[in-house]
């Protein structure tokens, strides 16, 4: 699904000593089955920028496009539920919505209150546990026995198990270990592409921003800061310090290899260990057409 | 940075009223409570209402947050006014509705009890509108010190008090969270029949109840590996301090109270 903000702003608590502007002026447009990160400084308004996605808070300004549905400055949509369905979003820690008896039925909460049949919903239990790679066995567990990450992965497959168009991704993988991470956001890039959904993706993770999405969003202070592809803007090591972001090791090792060596090497989603071994080969002074 | 910030309804400010020491605010609207009730004619209770307004306006709370603590009461002041009114039979006949005569002393009397009703909680809710909760914890606890003689648990009190107080806000962002989390699954806290409302929050009241338990199983440790055994020869960051202001509230109180009986009838 298309989405679009135009002139979307955002204030907490109007008219109180405590009134905050989250969102200012926010205007930009994410492609239909397009994966964009958004990322930021922490209190930059990413998560408040999510939260509108699926209609949890009503922009205090402007107008919002999520596919055919239209959120707009004091105007209730009464169509809520429908986008709710269609947009599914995995908060931060997800772990902690997790409260039904059995793992099955907890992934079960989300379509059944979205009116899918029984039937339905076991199959789509079978599909979202196989994408999380939880065992099986567990279905008849409590999920409050379950490890950290495995919890993790229920919490996730009863999001998915909504079959939404767009998935909304809160730093899905804080506080996981490094393996478990690549495995999450290897398996939300697979089910991107294969289910050509909409990816949004908060995150404060550069490597993670460059390796999955197409796009980037950068906040900064309730505002759009700049947006561009990864590789545009992971290139402005200032523009990117201004907003205290780091960039990418790998892009500061391609920075890098130029500035001191004057070697331009192309980047292709390579590791830091092959880009190492590119450089070596070319520093020795071999060339491709060798 | 959501609406679950306001702690209590403390409102941040550097006015004369919140450098008070909360001990010295809490003692004297003890007081300014119990000499409420000697006031017994018009200029008296214009003396207490000129300390009331007084101290509010000192306060610099707006008075929309003033006013807002009092939506509440209102109800209550109005119906005692109105009570006195209707059932005073005293003195001459005011003025009669729908055939009922409303007595002068009946005016009187409500517009009294209304207007103490008014007084009592203005001053009250300034306390917590310009005390923050940890401050009037410690002042209790400095206050009810005493009653360690006779063996009663003042510390552990006042540190179970500020340990609620402080997981207010977080139990609250918690509420939130979760709420947000099951509305994404598509839960609807706010529509549909009764039933349907109270077993939505089973989604809500399950995860909730967990964290909390969990996080108080995580503070008793902390509490604990930070060696944490009671108030036994525990010091404070912040001791409270009588300063020059609470010096000056003290003296221009016993001139209220004197200004007091002198316009008593």
């Amino acid at each position: 699904m298309h989405i679009s903000f135009d002139h979307v702003s955002y204030i907490y608590q109007p008219n109180s000593p405590f009134e905050h502007r989250a969102l200012e002026d926010l205007t930009f447009s994410i492609e239909s089955g397009s994966f964009v990160a958004v990322i930021g400084h922490t209190g930059s308004g990413k998560s408040t920028l999510i939260q509108h996605l699926n209609g949890l808070l009503q922009p205090t300004e402007g107008v919002i496009h999520i596919g055919d549905y239209t959120l707009k400055a004091g105007e209730k949509n009464k169509h809520l539920r429908e986008l709710r369905e269609k947009v599914g979003v995995v908060f931060q820690y997800p772990e902690h919505q997790l409260f039904e008896e059995t793992v099955a039925k907890d992934i079960a909460f989300g379509p059944q209150n979205f009116g899918v049949d029984q039937k339905e919903i076991d199959r789509r239990i079978n599909e979202a546990v196989k994408a999380t790679k939880l065992p099986e066995a567990l279905l008849d567990r409590s999920p409050f026995d379950l490890s950290g990450g495995q919890m993790r992965r229920v919490a996730i497959s009863g999001v998915l198990a909504m079959e939404p168009k767009v998935l909304v991704l809160d730093e899905p993988t804080a506080g996981l270990d490094p393996s478990g991470q690549k495995q999450i956001m290897d398996m939300f890039y697979d089910l991107h592409k294969e289910k050509e959904l909409t990816t949004v993706l908060v995150t404060h993770s550069m490597e993670d921003a460059l390796s999955y999405a197409d796009y980037i969003l950068i906040m900064n202070h309730g505002k759009l800061y700049r947006e561009g592809t990864p590789l545009e803007l992971f290139q402005q090591e200032d523009v990117l310090e201004a907003v205290q972001l780091d960039v990418p090791e790998v892009i500061a090792f391609l920075t890098k290899a130029k500035k001191e060596y004057g070697i331009n090497l192309e980047y292709k989603g390579q590791s830091l260990a092959e880009l190492a071994k590119e450089l070596a080969h070319q520093l020795r002074g071999g060339s491709d057409h060798e | 940075m959501s609406s679950s910030m306001i702690i209590g309804q403390y409102i941040p400010a550097d006015s004369v009223i919140h450098r008070l020491d909360p001990r010295s605010k809490i003692a004297i609207i003890f007081f300014y409570v119990v000499i409420v009730f000697f006031a017994n004619s018009a200029m008296s209770y214009g003396v207490l209402a000129l300390f009331a307004v007084g101290s509010a306006f000192l306060s610099q709370v707006p008075f929309r947050y003033i006013l807002k603590g009092l939506k509440p009461v209102w109800f209550l002041i109005l119906f005692t006014f109105l009570l006195h009114l209707f059932v005073t039979r005293e003195g001459d006949v005011a003025f009669s509705i729908f055939g009922w005569d409303v007595y002068k002393e009946g005016l009187v009397q409500g517009g009294a009890i209304s207007l103490r009703f008014f007084l009592l909680i203005l001053v009250t809710s300034l306390l917590t509108l310009t005390t923050t909760p940890i401050e009037i914890t410690d002042a209790i606890e400095e206050l009810l010190g005493p009653l360690k003689k006779v063996k009663f648990p003042v510390h552990e009190l006042a540190l179970m008090m500020s340990i609620s107080l402080r997981f207010i806000p977080t139990l609250m962002q918690e509420t939130e969270k979760i709420s947000k989390a099951q509305a994404s699954r598509g839960v609807d806290f706010r529509t549909g029949a009764f039933k349907d409302r109270v077993k939505a929050v089973v989604p809500l009241l399950v995860p909730l109840f967990v964290s909390a338990f969990k996080r108080a199983e995580e503070l008793a440790m902390a509490m604990e590996a930070r060696g944490y055994q009671g108030g036994e020869g525990r010091t404070k960051l912040r001791e409270l301090q009588i300063t020059k202001i609470d010096v000056y509230l003290y003296i221009v109180f016993v001139l209220l109270v004197m200004a007091l009986f002198m316009t008593r009838n």
